[in-house]
This record gives C-alpha cells, sequence and structure tokens, in this order.
C-alpha cells in the first residue's frame, strides 16, 4: 500500500469521497511514502459514452496507483484492476481525509468482488 | 429508387422520427391487407412486438453473431497493443494477459491483426436472434436483441438477410432517426413515415424527412390521430411534395382493439377498407417513384 488513489469532485483531503468510480471527476493520489497528494483529472472516463469504468482502471493502474478507495466499483472496472494487481477497498466515509484514516487503522478490507452491477 | 432491382420485389419501410406515433399499427394493418402474400419485418429490435398481434403458430429461429476476441493465456505477453487499437475499450491490456469485454466490442477484429504473438483468435458471441414464421397471408422476420447488447445495426441486417427477393416486404423500423434506422432503410425503395398533428410529431417528421433525402428515398405520409391541424402538418407535406396517402382518424375504437393485440383492419371493416386503398396508393407510388422530397 504505497499510491492510493480516492475518488472525488474535490481537490484536496477534506473533500468529499464520491461514490462512483467511473465517472468520478478526480482521482486524488495519496503517497504514503512522502504523505504528499496529487491530482489526477477522470477527464476520459467521465466523458466516455460507455466503459467509463474500464477507461478510469485504465487511467488508475497508468498512474502506478496500488490501492483505490471508492465508494462502489462495477464488474468491469474491477476485473481490470484485479488484473492489474490493484487492491480495492469499498468504503461509506464522507470525505477523503476520513477514507485514508479509515484504510491506514485498517477498519477497511480489499473487495474481493465488484460490489454493485454495472450502471449503478 | 422505386421498383429498381429487375429481380427483387419492391420494400417499403414504415418509420417516423417520433416514438409512439402508429409506426406497428400501420405496418400491420397494411400488411393484413396487402391483397398479396408478404413479408413483414420487425426491424425494432430493442423491443419487437409485431407477433403480439401476429401470434405465429411456429416462430423458427436463426442466431445472429458477431466475431469477438479470445485471448490465448499461453501466448499473451500483455504488450497492450490490442488495448491501444480498440477504442470501444473492448480489450484491455495493462502489463497482464489481455481481459475481453463481449458486451463492447465492435467486432472489427482489429486486436486480432495487430496482436505480435498471434495470442487472439475470434469466436462467435450472440447478439440477437432472427425469428421467421407465417401468419395467414404474413411472412413475419422478427428481430430480437440479446439482453445487455447495444449493437442494434448487425440484429437488424440480421432480419434483412432472411427477407426473400421474390416477396414485397413491409419494415417496420425502430422510432428515431439514427443508425438502427438507417440500417432499416438500407436496399428500400420507399418510406411511409407515420407522424401525429403535434408539434414534437412535425418536428421529428422533419427529421426523417432530412434522412430520407440524404438516403434518396421517396416518401410518402401517414397521419395518426389526425383532428385540428394546428401545427401546420398539411402545409409542410405540401411544401415538400409528400403525399398524404392516408389520415386515421382520432378514433377510440383502434385503441381499444389495439390494446387486445388485434388489428383494425380485421376488426373494423371501414378500416380495412382505409388499408387496402393505402396498398393500392403505396402500389402506385412505387411505380410512378413520385413524391421524392
Amino acid at each position: 500500500m504505497n499510491t492510493i488513489a480516492f475518488t472525488t469532485a474535490g481537490q484536496e483531503l477534506a473533500a468529499a469521497l464520491d461514490p462512483r468510480f467511473g465517472r468520478a471527476a478526480n482521482f486524488l493520489i495519496y503517497d504514503t511514502a512522502r504523505k504528499s497528494t496529487r491530482i489526477i483529472e477522470n477527464q476520459q472516463g467521465r466523458s466516455a459514452a460507455q466503459g467509463a469504468g474500464i477507461q478510469a482502471a485504465e487511467t488508475i493502474v497508468r498512474a502506478g496507483v496500488d490501492t483505490l478507495v471508492t465508494g462502489h466499483c462495477g464488474p468491469k472496472a474491477f476485473k481490470v484492476l484485479d488484473a492489474a494487481g490493484v487492491k480495492v477497498f469499498n468504503c461509506t466515509a464522507a470525505t477523503v481525509d476520513e477514507a485514508l484514516h479509515e484504510l491506514l487503522a485498517g477498519r477497511l478490507t480489499a473487495a474481493e468482488n465488484s460490489d454493485v452491477e454495472g450502471h449503478w | 429508387m422505386a421498383a429498381v432491382s429487375q429481380n427483387r420485389s419492391y420494400r417499403i419501410a414504415v418509420a417516423s422520427g417520433k416514438g409512439g406515433t402508429g409506426k406497428t399499427t400501420v405496418a400491420l394493418n397494411l400488411a393484413a391487407m396487402f391483397g398479396e402474400p408478404v413479408q413483414l419485418a420487425d426491424c425494432d429490435v430493442e423491443e419487437p412486438n409485431d407477433n403480439l398481434f401476429l401470434r405465429c403458430e411456429q416462430l423458427t429461429p436463426h442466431e445472429v453473431t458477431m466475431l469477438v476476441p479470445e485471448v490465448d493465456p499461453q501466448r499473451c505477453t500483455g504488450c497492450g497493443a490490442c488495448g491501444e487499437l480498440c477504442q470501444f475499450r473492448g480489450i484491455v491490456s495493462l502489463g497482464s494477459r489481455a481481459l475481453v469485454f463481449p458486451e463492447l466490442c465492435h467486432g472489427c477484429g482489429g486486436c486480432a491483426l495487430v496482436c505480435p504473438t498471434g495470442a487472439i483468435t475470434e469466436r462467435p458471441h450472440r447478439i440477437g436472434i432472427i425469428s421467421t414464421g407465417q401468419s395467414g397471408s404474413i411472412k413475419l422476420i422478427e428481430g430480437r436483441l440479446e439482453v445487455g447488447v447495444s449493437l442494434v445495426p448487425p440484429v437488424i441486417r440480421g432480419v434483412r438477410d432472411q427477407l426473400q427477393d421474390e416477396l414485397p416486404a413491409i419494415l417496420d423500423a425502430p422510432p428515431g432517426t439514427s443508425c438502427p434506422v438507417v440500417a432499416t432503410l438500407r436496399e428500400c425503395d420507399y418510406l411511409l413515415l407515420v407522424t401525429d398533428p403535434t408539434p414534437f410529431g412535425l418536428h421529428d417528421l422533419k427529421l426523417a424527412v432530412a434522412l430520407a433525402k440524404e438516403l434518396g428515398l421517396p416518401c410518402g405520409v401517414v397521419v395518426n390521430r389526425a383532428g385540428e391541424d394546428l401545427v401546420g402538418l398539411h402545409s409542410y407535406c405540401q411544401a415538400e411534395n409528400l403525399p398524404i396517402l392516408l389520415s386515421l382518424p382520432d378514433d377510440r375504437q383502434i385503441a381499444e382493439i389495439t390494446s387486445r393485440g388485434d388489428l383494425i383492419a380485421h376488426a373494423l371493416p371501414e378500416y380495412g377498407l382505409m388499408f387496402a386503398e393505402l396498398a393500392e396508393k403505396l402500389k402506385q407510388e412505387l411505380g410512378a417513384a413520385g413524391g421524392r422530397p
């Protein structure tokens, strides 16, 4: 767990955690070693006519992320993330900050499967 | 265009632009009163309903398939070439074995061509079912899209492939003016546009007429639920040189009979006569190739 991605519409740790993965506005990437954050826009995923989850998963994987924290993850996105070795954590926390604390405190368990149908 | 091909009988498409104008009602009743054996192609493959009215005793199914990639995990090196090529995320490869998403694949076969190790072979994937049956003088050809599939035009082409050249055909088109409708209108000789005298009906009729012009198809109009023309439908048709071949009144009996799954042409003789006349007019139009907008 070195590079963690959170789904959010905002830009910083205090921003709300977006329950959607494929159509989330941004991914906030947290580097646990440096304790630094950066933002990757989910431009392609949001504007995809179809396969938004797959596109978003590609963006995550290419950014070198090994852990994803989001509200829900559909089957296609999960398949891509799983194949690329990205661990997915479903979380109901209100903000990215809270989600990060829950994750680091070990209160979240890695998903073994997608938790929603496609297009939920 | 009309009666063009020497060795093929004519094909009449029933379309509308706007949904719910009565395409299926017109297509079915026209087929029932055609005066000769006719094929009825239900091209509204996302929700085919012609057979609710025809109730063919036996339907013979034919599969429509599309080739989708299959990856041999032994030969795939995860180079990513396939995923880079695919614009639809039908195949994704991110440093691991390529993953296939058949429901997103458009069947182009490009991934198999660019794969440097020959790890991809193409296998047929079912995207729909074409059912054929007979009801009186009507030969039904119904397309039905597989649940979860979004590729409509290949299934409509599958319907068209089942059409016999020697019999005339009526094609019941899906609503709208996009790809599924274009797929239905290909190789048709005449377009019957069903509309209603509402602002939406007229607006979408104009879109459908623009499409007909683009495809070089002659067309005529059926006005359904005809009443007072508050939107200038008649003057539009006149200006566009579109003949109004039939006006169906806003009659409660039509709704009642249709909701029972019966045909108004059979249940009410005056409507039977109107559709028989429509069939005659269409045959004349096809002979004269008039009404081209």
